[in-house]
C-alpha cells in the first residue's frame, strides 16, 4: 500500500466514524482461512435505523463478515467501528461493554443454551448485564419478549431440543432482542422456514424495526425478505461488497452475478409477488377513493 | 449520555395523586426505578409521561405493570410513547419461565423410580444391541462381499497403534511398581528371588489385560460413544440409513471389532512390558541379573497363565466396544447428552470389566488353572 493510499483510506475512515448516522463502518477488512482469502479490502457502512440485507453465494463469507463486526473473528486486516467504537478483537474487552449492551445477535441454528429454557434463555443477558432488575420484572420481562417475538406462551418452560426449528428461530429473536438493541444482527433467519412462518418472522422483524428504531444487519438468501423488508441490499462477491443500494439501484448495474441472482427464475417470482402485491395495495386505494 | 430515569410523587388540587416521570426510561438508565414503582400505593389519578425524553420495551413494561397494578391510566407524552406502552400491554399474558415445580421428596421419589427404569432399560437395550451386532455379524458371514476392510483397518490404527505408546508407559510404569513393593514385602522373608513370580503371574493373567481394558475404555470406548453420539445428532446416522447403508455394518461392526482384536494384541504388548519393567527393578535394585530372570521366569510361570490372559483380552474389548457404540448411538437430544453418554460409556465399560474378571477368576481356578 502506498503512503497515498494509505492516507486515503485513513481519511475515509475518519469520514465514516465523524457521521453520526453509520452504526457501522468497515474499512479494508481482510480475512483468510490458510491459503484462502475471504475478504479483500472489503468496505460497508450501515447506515443507522435501516434494515439492510447482505447477499452472496455460497461461501462469500457473509458469516464471517458477520462474525468479525461482532469481533468473534480477528480480522487479518482493516477496521470495524461500530457506534464510532472501534471492535476489532475486543469482545472481552471491558471498556468495549457498552458497545456490546447495544446489540443482539441472532446466529443460524439459534445457538440456544440447551440446559436453559426458552425464558431463561431470554433472561441470560438481562442477568448478566443488568443485575439490578430484580427477579420478578425480569420474568415478566422474558414473558412479553417470547410474546413480542410470536412464540405461544406455552413455549416459555420448554427445552430448546424440544422446539421446533421455526421455534427455536424465534426464541433466538427473543433473546437477541432482551436487552432491546440498537442493533440487530440476523443470519439467515428466515432459513429452513415455511413460507407463511418465513414471512411471519419478516413481518416481526420489520414491525420490530419499525416500532423499536433498530439498525438491522440481515444475512438472507431469501428474496422475498430481501423484496418485503430491506431498505437497502449489499451485495458480496469478488471477496468484497460489489454494490450496496435498494434492489432497483441494483438491478440497473450490470453485474453478471447481481444481474442473475435478481433475474433468475426466482428472483423474477419475487419480484411479480412484489408488483401484485403493490398492484392490489393500489387497486384497493383506487377503490377506497371512489367510495 | 442521555439522563437517568426519574419519578416525582405530586398531589394534585383535587386531592389526587400524580406521578410525574422524567428522563430517559431504558434499561440501562432504570437503575432503582422499578422497585420505586413498586413502592408506589394507590390511588394514583393518572402516570404522567410527558417528560421522558427516550423509552425502550423494558422502560414501557415496567410503567405498563405499575399502570397494571395501581389501576390507573397514562397521559401525556409523546405518540411514541404511547404506542410503545401500548404495544407491550397489547401481549400481556402469562407465560411460565420454568417446568412446574415438583417437591424434594418427590423429585426424589421420582428419580430413584427414572434411575431403576433407566438401568434396566439400559441393561435390555445393551442386551438387545449386542443381539443386534451378532444378527449383523452372521449377515456379513453370508455376505462377505459387505465387510467394511477398510473402516476396521483404520480402526485397528486408532485403537490399536496410537495406543502402544501410552499403554506401553504406564505398563513399565505398573511393572516397577509390583516388583518394586512385592520385593519389599518378600524380603522380609528372604525370598527376593519370589518378586519374579509376582510379576511374570500377576501380569499375564491379570494386571496387563485389565490395565490395557482400562485404558482402551478411556481412549477408545469414550471416542466411540462421543463420535457416534455427535453423528446421530447431525443426522448423519438417519442419512446413512436412507442411502441404505446400515449404521451396524458400518459403523458399529468395524469399532467393535477392532477392539476385539486389537485386546489381545495390546494386552500382551503390555504384559510383556510389564514384565521388563519388573525386568529393570530387578536388575537395579535387586542386583538379578537379567538372564537368571528370564530363566526364572520361564521355570515359573506356566503357559496357561498367557491363555488366561488372551482369552479374557476379546470378551473384554467385546463389552468396551459394545458399549461404546451402544451409549452413542442413544444419543437423542442434544450435545450435552454426548458428554453425558460418552461417561456413561467408559463408567460402564470398566465397571463390566471388573465384574467380569472376578468371574473369570472364579472360572479359571474351577478348572484348574491357578
Amino acid at each position: 500500500m502506498t503512503a497515498n493510499e494509505r492516507q486515503a483510506k485513513e481519511e475515509r475512515i475518519e469520514r465514516a466514524v465523524a457521521s453520526d448516522d453509520i452504526a457501522i463502518s468497515v474499512r479494508g477488512l481482510k480475512n483468510s482461512f490458510g491459503d484462502q482469502t475471504v475478504h479483500e479490502n472489503l468496505d460497508l457502512d450501515v447506515r443507522k435505523g435501516e434494515i439492510l440485507g447482505v447477499v452472496g453465494g455460497s461461501g462469500t463469507g457473509k458469516s464471517v463478515l458477520m462474525r468479525s463486526i461482532i469481533g468473534l473473528q480477528v480480522p487479518d486486516e482493516g477496521e470495524v467501528h461500530v457506534f464510532g467504537e472501534d471492535m476489532v478483537g475486543r469482545l472481552d474487552d471491558d471498556e468495549a461493554l457498552a458497545i456490546r449492551k447495544r446489540w443482539g445477535v441472532l446466529f443460524q441454528g439459534g445457538a440456544l443454551f440447551s440446559t436453559l429454557t426458552v425464558a431463561e434463555n431470554v433472561e441470560v443477558p438481562i442477568r448478566e448485564y443488568y443485575p439490578n432488575i430484580g427477579p420478578v420484572l425480569r420474568d415478566e420481562i422474558a414473558a412479553y419478549k417470547i410474546r413480542m417475538t410470536g412464540l405461544p406462551p406455552e413455549a416459555g418452560p420448554k427445552y430448546p431440543a424440544e422446539l421446533s426449528g421455526g421455534m427455536k428461530k424465534r426464541a433466538g429473536l427473543a433473546r437477541a432482542l432482551a436487552l432491546d438493541p440498537d442493533l440487530l444482527f440476523l443470519d439467515e433467519p428466515t432459513a429452513g422456514l415455511d413460507p407463511i412462518g418465513a414471512a411471519a418472522f419478516d413481518d416481526q422483524t420489520r414491525k420490530l424495526q419499525e416500532t423499536l428504531g433498530l439498525t438491522v444487519f440481515l444475512i438472507t438468501h431469501d428474496l422475498d425478505t430481501l423484496y418485503s423488508i430491506c431498505d437497502r441490499v449489499a451485495v458480496l462477491a469478488d471477496k468484497k461488497v460489489i454494490a450496496v443500494g435498494t434492489i432497483d439501484e441494483l438491478l440497473a448495474l450490470d453485474h453478471p452475478w447481481i444481474q442473475e441472482y435478481f433475474n433468475g427464475p426466482r428472483g423474477r417470482a419475487a419480484t411479480a409477488a412484489v408488483s401484485r402485491e403493490r398492484g392490489k395495495a393500489a387497486a384497493e386505494k383506487q377503490a377506497d377513493g371512489r367510495q | 449520555m442521555n439522563k437517568a430515569a426519574d419519578l416525582v410523587e405530586e398531589s394534585r388540587d383535587d386531592g389526587g395523586k400524580v406521578i410525574r416521570l422524567s428522563g430517559t426510561w431504558s434499561i440501562a438508565c432504570l437503575n432503582d426505578m422499578p422497585n420505586r414503582l413498586d413502592a408506589i400505593s394507590g390511588p394514583v389519578a393518572c402516570i404522567d409521561v410527558a417528560d421522558i425524553d427516550h423509552m425502550d420495551t423494558i422502560g414501557a413494561w415496567t410503567i405498563h405493570r405499575t399502570v397494571k397494578r395501581l389501576e390507573t391510566e397514562v397521559s401525556g407524552g409523546s405518540t411514541d410513547c404511547k404506542r410503545l406502552i401500548g404495544a407491550v400491554g397489547k401481549i400481556d399474558e402469562p407465560v411460565d419461565i420454568r417446568p412446574t415445580y415438583v417437591s424434594p421428596f418427590n423429585r426424589v421419589l421420582g428419580q430413584i423410580g427414572e434411575a431403576v427404569i433407566n438401568s434396566v432399560n439400559t441393561l435390555v437395550g445393551l442386551l438387545g444391541f449386542f443381539g443386534g451386532v451378532l444378527v449383523t455379524v452372521w449377515g456379513l458371514i453370508r455376505h462377505p462381499s459387505r465387510f467394511r476392510i477398510n473402516a476396521v483397518v483404520q480402526r485397528f490404527e486408532v485403537v490399536g497403534v496410537s495406543a502402544l505408546g501410552i499403554i506401553g508407559l504406564m505398563s513399565f510404569l505398573i511393572g516397577i511398581v509390583i516388583a518394586q513393593q512385592g520385593a519389599v514385602q518378600l524380603r522380609q522373608f528372604g525370598m527376593e528371588m519370589l518378586t519374579i513370580n509376582l510379576v511374570g503371574r500377576l501380569t499375564f493373567r491379570e494386571l496387563g489385560v485389565l490395565m490395557t481394558a482400562i485404558m482402551v475404555a478411556g481412549r477408545s470406548g469414550s471416542a466411540f460413544a462421543a463420535q457416534l453420539g455427535t453423528m446421530k445428532l447431525t443426522e448423519e446416522v438417519d442419512a446413512m440409513r436412507t442411502i441404505g447403508v446400515s449404521p451396524m455394518e458400518a459403523l458399529v461392526l468395524p469399532r467393535t471389532l477392532a477392539v476385539v482384536v486389537m485386546m489381545p494384541l495390546l494386552g500382551f504388548y503390555s504384559s510383556i512390558i510389564a514384565i521388563i519393567g519388573g525386568g529393570f527393578l530387578c536388575a537395579v535394585s535387586l542386583d538379578i541379573p537379567p538372564i537368571t530372570f528370564v530363566q526364572r521366569l520361564r521355570e515359573v510361570v506356566p503357559i496357561h497363565d498367557l491363555w488366561v490372559g488372551l482369552i479374557k483380552a476379546p470378551v473384554f474389548g467385546l463389552i468396551i466396544g459394545i458399549s461404546g457404540c451402544f451409549q452413542g448411538m442413544q444419543v437423542k437430544a442434544n450435545a450435552e447428552e454426548v458428554g453425558l453418554r460418552t461417561t456413561a460409556a467408559v463408567v460402564q465399560a470398566i465397571f463390566l470389566v471388573i465384574v467380569l474378571d472376578a468371574f473369570f477368576a472364579v472360572f479359571f481356578t474351577w478348572v484348574g488353572w491357578n
